[in-house]
Parts: C-alpha cells; structure tokens; sequence
C-alpha cells in the first residue's frame, strides 16, 4: 500500500492525494498566496501554520473551491480540480470544516449532519456513527445550534463533514475561539477519524498544537512558504523564524521564495 | 530584497496624484459652448423637434438623478415619479392660483427638495430591495391623495390655467428653455457634488460602506443629500412636464414608467458615470422616435436592452467607450502615476469607477 | 354591527393578498432578491390560464393544475439564467433586472392581449353564491375558499420546509450558501427550486385574483406587488405566517376605509403600511430584517 505510514510520517514517493502547483491566488489587488505549492499523501495529517493574513485560510478556502487561484493547479488523485465548483469537490470527496464553524444556525444538530449527509459518498461514516464520536450528542440532537458551547459547535461541524464520507478532511482554524482544553479534546478525536482511512489537511494558529498532532507541517508568511517538513526534523528556532520571518539561517527544507 | 523592504521601496511617496486639470477646462469650454448652441435652437429649428428636445431635457435630467441615486449612493428608488408627480402639481398649484408658471418652477425644485425629507426618513432604514418597493408605495400613495383633491382636478386632472398669452411656438421656446435650465443646473449640480469631497465620500460608500463609515464618512447625511436633490432634480423635470403637457394628470404624471424609463436610460447609458444619462437619454429618445408608431414596442425593446446590458455590459454603453478611449467627458477622478511606468500614465483609479478585480 | 362584517371580510380578502405574498417572502428570504416583477407573474398566471381554459375546456376550477406546474417550471429556469446571472453581479443588478422584466412583461402583455380586464369566470353556482350569518354577515363561498386554500398552502410549505430534504436544503441556503456549497449543495439548483415555489404560489394567487374579480396587464404593478408587499411588510420581513397576518391585517384596513369613503380602500391599506415602515420597520410579527 502506497502513501504515508501514519505513525512514522515516511513518504514512499508515491503519488500524492492532493496536491496544489505553484497557486497564486489575489484578493481584488491584494497577493494573498505567490506560487505555493504542497503534496498531501494519504493518511497523513498535513498542518500548515502561519501568522495570522499569512494565507493559510485562504489556502485552504481555494483548495475548497471557494476562491478562485489567479495562477496555478489543484490535484486531487491527478485530476485538475482547479475550475472545479466547491460542492462537485465535496462530492469527489474534498470536504471542508470552515472557519468558524459556520452551522446553519436555523436548523437543529440533526439537521445540520442530514444536510451534511445529503449528497454523502458511500463509507463508514453515518450519523449514527458520528453521535458514537461524540457521545453528548444523541440526546441534543433536536436542539437549534445556536444554542450549543463553542466546543459542541465545533464538535457539529466536524460531524456535518464527516457525514459526508470525505477522503481530504480540511479543518480551518478549528482552535479559534475555543479553549485549550477544548480544542485538545477535539484533536484526541483525530486518531479515531484517521482509522477510517481519511487524510486530513488543516490550518492552525496554534504552532505546538499542529506540531503534536501533524506528520507533516508547511508554514506560510505573507502569501509564501518559509518552512516545510516534518515536525521531528524542525527545531523551535527554524519555526520560529519561519513564522516571523526572521533573515539569517535559511531554515531547513525551506521551499519557494522569501 | 526581503518583502518588506521590497514594498516600502514602493511606497506612495514615489507616486504622483494628480486631478486632471486641463481635462477640466476642455469640458467646460465644451459645456459652454454647448448651452449656448442649445439656447439657440429655438431660433433655428421648428417647434415639434423644439418640444422633442424638451422631452429629450426632461428625460435627462430624471436619469441623471436616478444615476446619482442608484450610480453613486447605492440607492434603487423604484418611486422617484413621487417628485415628478409633485413637481407637475405644485406648478400647477401655484398657476391656479395665478402664479406665473416660469415663478412656479423653482418653487417646484426646491418643493420636491423640501418634501424629499420627510419621505426619507419613512424609507432611509429599509435595504435595497425594500427600499425600491417602499419608495414605490409612497408614490402611490402619495398619487392618491392628490387624486382626491377636487381643486387640482382630482382624477381626470386640469390644465394650467394661466398660461402667457403668446403664440404656441413661443410657448414651445419658452418651454424649451425651462427645460434646458432644469437640465443644466442638474447636471452642473451632480458634477459639483461628486467633484467635492461629499462625492468622493459617496463613492467610497458605494464601493465598501463599512470601511467608508470607520474612515469617518457620514454615510446616513451624505446618502440623505443624493435623497434630496434627486427629489428636487425629478421634481423640476415634472415642473416642465407639467408646462409641457396638455393637462396636468395624476396619472399621467404619477406613473412608474416615469422611473422605467429614467432607470433603463442610465443602465443602458452606463450606471455610475456622469456620461452615462445623456447617452442613455439619446438611446431612448432615438427608440421611442423611431417606434412610436408600434405602441410599447419602445419600452419592450427597452426593458430587454436594459436587461441584457445590467447583467453582462454593467457598465453600459459608456463603459464600453471609456473601456477603449479611456476617454472622460466630465473629469471627477483622479489619476494616479506610477514611476515605474515610465512616465506614462497607469491606469487612473478614477472616481466613479470601480477597477480591479470583480469580486 | 356592520363593522363586524367588514373585519370578516377583510379576513376573507387577506386570505388572497397571503398568497400573493408567500412568494414574495420566500424568494427574499432564501435569496435576499426582491422580485419586483411579482405582481406581474399574479397577472401571467391569469392569462396562461385564460389560455389554458381556452384550449382544453377544463372547469376553471381546476385550471390550476395545469397553470401552476407551468408556472413553477417558469419559475425554475428564470432563476436558473436571468435571475442567478443578476446575483452574481450585485443585488442592484437583481432589481434592475426584476424591474425591467415588470416592465417588458406588462408592456408585452398590453402589445399582444390588450388593455382590456380579464376575469375567469367561475360558473358553478355554488362557489358564487353567499351564505349569511345572522342579517349583518355575509360570506361569499369563493372568498372562503381562497382563504382555506391560502392557508393550505402556507401549511403546506411550513410542513415542506420543516420536514422534506428540500426544504431542509432551502432553510440552510437561506443560512449560508457557502457552508451548503461546502456540504456538496448546489445552491443555485435549491434557489431555483425556491423560485419555482414561489412562481407556482403566485400564479396561483392570479388564478384566484381571476375567479374573485378580474386583472388586466397593469394589475400587477398598480396593486398586486404593492399588497403583497404591504402583507409582506406588516406581517413581518422573514415570516411565513406572518404574511398571513399581514394579508389579513391588509384586508381589514382596506374594508374600513372604504366603508369611511368608498374610494378610500387602497389608500387605507398604504397608511398602514407607512405607519408600519415609521413605527417598526420589521412588522407586527418581528425577525428584524433590516439589512
């Protein structure tokens, strides 16, 4: 089997899941992202960090389909996605759990994981299987979400992707807003929805939090890549001074310009 | 170079902004000379294409409101005939009462102004969509009362008792000149406005309303003056309608095709632009001359025009001009002259005009 | 008592403006789009109706059937192109191009019908009679019939909307397009279902416009979507029972003034529209939706 051993981090040199070539991508005349490019193998947990405008919501949000890159590709198990709409990408299978949770607030827990469960590929997650990760669930499940903690939100959202039986999970930002105990709780979930075969790519403010949890990470500054790596093979000041941009040393494995 | 040092070695110091100033004395030379070829027609032409330039004044003048309105403030008033209607009825009004009818049209103009106020405040805190209906509502509301005033003619309506006692075609002239007043000071108005600082604050509003309020535009005040003179503007067009016209009706004076015809020449024209409405105004009355004789075919053809150029030219006619000559009759913007370049001038962030990405 | 009567009217009436106004509701609040042509598709789905009659003899009141799947149809495929097309560019390009199909569809009707006022006459002599109750009261069986199928409908589209997969699917794009996008929900193909929605209702209110009194190409502006936007208005900008009460509250003002003054009746209703718009521009039944 080809891809990334989850425990290990190794890459085999196979064929990646997703990949992104030299994407571009302007907010009206503003450069968001200059020629970014990633390779995420399956299994793998891939965490880009950064600042925060440093671009990596709108890395994500344009590998979702939600912005339109003005250079570059988007692969996912070779096709070129990158004219692609969002939701034909949600159904290949390239699900996204937005910044800010952003649940239907008019509909009810249930609700929203049967929206999410709509146009779902075939696969081990179901709703029911969902209230099992999340055991508080079930017994809230006709509740309106607005009236649900900033955790549970987070815990809704999750589930409404994961319903879906997506083969790239993204997660934006999923600490914002949350607190710490809460966000290690959600991120002990990881393993459980790793085993069932899904490869995860996500964003993260949080700088140790992504470095415990990744097999690989990519750090952006303003629009380009300053770092990438495996968290092992990165010192704290090679971070560090990929996330500031702090001249000196060039860090280790460092890709594109700066 | 590092980013940061790349960016500040670009930084604003290096540019120059300029206003176009010998833009500014072409046009007016232009403009002059205009007016005075106008004022002379009369002179020189017969009275029926004499009441068709009056019409085409009219018309013009009413587009340039509304393209202040929707172009400029965001606003999408779907009742501005309110003011016409009122403009025709105050002349009317005052000429009962044996006001001369050239006294009563500025009477009119600032009436509508006046009356502008409280009808904004009944509509100023509704959005786009409702706002449009609303202004439509009081529109016919506002025709209903007047409907039932016996004095003004109620619903079949009167004709302006005392007219001058001349000939037809000096009527027809002084009509026409009535008419090229109103248009002038209108468009003098909204070319003054949007050269001053309440016209930059309006686009800044019409392009983001957020950033425009936190950088200290008083967005309610500003859009609340675009309310008042588009009243007052609308209303000196239907004061020289009312001089125009046969008899004075509310019907007639009242209709929403009014605002139809006001929105689908500065669509078509080119929203957001000051040349805008008087090419649009040509279109129209290019149309409507030459389908008079097919009933509404005009407005059919109109609204389709309309229709298509909204969604895929949005802006208009004048923008596919400006987009090739980069030509600009009536100079607001400014220009903006990028070192690296050259000396050759970039492309102008010209007030008005919304560049860069179509987000 | 003869006010008595005149409430009871009103009731009967805002049955009628209830389901001109759904349409209107529903299609601003799962688009923001305010469909300035609204009135005029009341009118479009009497004369599609009048046509139908004429070519397959069906009793008028079953036209319906016929009028309002054609009606939906129209409805999926104008929001499909020339609505969606709108949107994409700004809202003021959706009331633009909602106000020139007003115009281009009154003005075609006028060129092609005529000027003239159209009713489907309704010949069963059950539905055009009244019954009484006590001397005062009098209620036309049609206009309790168009109260009982309004509210039929506004039940029907609450039980839609609450409990199938597409009216799931409306309620979250109304929410946030862009999470249903993220779930795999083509928004556009679930606004055009809302449309269809909304075109089938108001054809629907034409068709019954129709058999209670009459339109003619003008109707659509001249009252249709000024009530429906009254009933919209009063009742409560996002509320789908509160255009019921709007309707009714509509109804009840226009009976008592044109008892006061028998011109009276339209301007009675707008003056309690404006004075809704001063004292509580979200309505009498709340959901503040002023932006």
């Amino acid at each position: 089997m080809s891809g990334t051993n989850a425990v290990s981090g190794q890459v085999d040199g196979s064929t990646p899941l997703l990949e992104v070539r030299e994407l571009s991508v302007h907010h009206g005349q503003l450069e968001a992202l200059h020629r970014v490019s990633l390779r995420v193998f399956p299994g793998e947990v891939y965490a880009i960090i950064g600042a925060n405008g440093a671009g990596k919501s709108t890395l994500l949000r344009t590998i979702a389909g939600l912005h339109r890159p003005t250079d570059g590709s988007i692969l996912f198990d070779g096709q070129d996605l990158t004219r692609v709409r969002p939701e034909r990408r949600a159904i290949r299978g390239i699900v996204m759990v937005p910044e800010g949770r952003r649940l239907f607030p008019s509909l009810t827990v249930e609700e929203n994981l049967l929206v999410g469960a709509t146009y779902a590929r075939k696969g081990p997650w179901t709703i029911e299987r969902v209230y099992e990760l999340f055991s508080w669930m079930a017994e809230r499940r006709g509740q309106p979400t607005a009236q649900l903690s900033g955790g549970e939100q987070q815990s809704v959202a999750i589930g409404r992707a994961l319903v879906a039986n997506p083969r790239v999970l993204l997660l934006d930002e999923l600490s914002l807003g949350l607190a710490p105990v809460v966000v290690q709780r959600i991120y002990a979930m990881l393993p459980q929805i790793l085993a069932t075969g899904l490869t995860v790519l996500l964003v993260e403010q949080d700088v140790s939090q992504a470095l415990r949890v990744a097999t690989r990470i990519q750090c952006l500054l303003e629009g380009r890549t300053t770092l990438e790596g495996r968290p092992a093979d990165v010192t704290v000041q090679q971070v560090e001074a990929a996330y500031f941009g702090l001249t000196g040393t060039p860090a280790a494995g460092a890709g594109g310009e700066s | 170079m590092s980013l940061v040092a790349e960016t500040t070695a670009r930084s604003a110091e290096n540019y120059r902004v300029t206003r176009s100033r010998r833009n500014v004395a072409w046009t007016g030379l232009f403009a002059l000379a205009a007016v005075v070829v106008l004022y002379e027609f009369p002179y020189i032409v017969g009275p029926g294409t004499t009441t068709i330039i009056t019409q085409a004044f009219i018309i013009l003048t009413m587009a340039s409101m509304w393209n202040l309105l929707a172009g400029y403030a965001g606003l999408v008033s779907v009742g501005q005939q309110v003011f016409v209607g009122l403009g025709a009825y105050i002349v009317l009004a005052l000429n009962i009462h044996n006001i001369s009818v050239f006294t009563a049209l500025p009477v009119a103009v600032i009436g509508c102004g006046v009356a502008a106020l409280p009808l904004w405040y009944l509509v100023s805190r509704l959005r786009s969509g409702y706002f449009a209906i609303a202004t439509w509502v009081l529109a016919s509301t506002v025709m209903l009362v007047i409907e039932k005033i016996g004095w003004l003619g109620s619903g079949t309506g009167l004709s302006l008792p005392h007219t001058p006692n001349v000939s037809a075609a000096v009527f027809t002239a002084y009509n026409y000149w009535c008419g090229l007043a109103v248009t002038v000071l209108a468009m003098l108005s909204v070319y003054l406005l949007l050269r001053s600082r309440l016209g930059l604050a309006l686009t800044a509003i019409r392009d983001d309303e957020v950033a425009a309020r936190s950088s200290g535009a008083r967005v309610g005040l500003v859009r609340m003056l675009v309310f008042v003179i588009a009243g007052a503007g609308c209303g000196g067009a239907g004061a020289v309608l009312a001089i125009s016209l046969p008899i004075v009706q509310p019907s007639a004076v009242f209709d929403v095709q009014w605002t139809a015809v006001m929105a689908f020449a500065v669509i078509i024209g080119g929203l957001g632009t000051i040349e805008g409405p008087i090419l649009g105004t040509v279109v129209y009355m290019v149309l409507q001359q030459e389908l008079q004789s097919y009933n509404v075919w005009y407005l059919i053809i109109l609204g389709l025009v309309a229709i298509g150029v909204a969604i895929f030219a949005r802006r208009g006619l004048w923008g596919l001009v400006d987009d090739h000559l980069h030509l600009r009759l009536f100079p607001v913007g400014y220009w903006l002259w990028d070192p690296a370049s050259s000396g050759r001038r970039s492309r102008g962030l010209g007030l008005g005009r919304r560049r860069g990405r179509h987000s | 008592m003869v006010w008595v009567n005149d409430v009871i009217q009103g009731i009967l009436t805002g049955g009628l403006y209830a389901l001109f106004a759904c349409g209107l509701s529903l299609m601003f609040g799962v688009m923001k789009v305010v469909n300035l042509a609204h009135g005029d598709l009341a009118v479009v789905g009497g004369y599609v109706a009048l046509g139908v009659i004429a070519i397959t003899h069906v009793p008028v009141l079953w036209s319906f059937i016929i009028v309002v799947p054609i009606m939906a149809l129209l409805g999926y495929l104008v929001q499909r192109t020339l609505i969606q097309a709108a949107l994409d560019r700004s809202i003021l390009t959706t009331l633009l191009v909602t106000f020139g199909l007003s115009v281009v569809i009154e003005n075609g009707l006028l060129q092609f019908v005529n000027a003239d006022s159209h009713s489907l006459g309704v010949n069963n002599a059950i539905i055009t009679a009244s019954f009484s109750i006590g001397s005062q009261i009098s209620i036309a069986y049609l206009l309790l019939l168009i109260l009982v199928v309004a509210v039929a409908v506004l039940l029907g589209l609450q039980f839609f909307l609450s409990k199938s997969k597409y009216g799931r699917l409306i309620r979250a794009v109304a929410d946030d397009k862009e999470a249903a996008q993220l779930s795999g929900v083509d928004y556009r193909h679930v606004f055009g279902i809302a449309a269809a929605i909304a075109f089938g209702s108001v054809a629907l209110a034409g068709i019954a416009q129709g058999m209670y009194s009459q339109f003619a190409p003008t109707t659509g502006t001249d009252t249709i979507l000024l009530f429906a936007f009254a009933a919209v208005v009063i009742g409560g900008l996002g509320s789908l029972w509160g255009t019921l009460v709007g309707g009714v509250v509509l109804g009840v003002a226009q009976e008592i003034g044109s008892q006061i003054n028998s011109s009276d009746g339209f301007l009675a209703g707008y003056i309690i529209f404006l004075i809704v718009l001063l004292v509580r521009p979200q309505g009498l039944v709340a959901r503040g939706a002023t932006s």
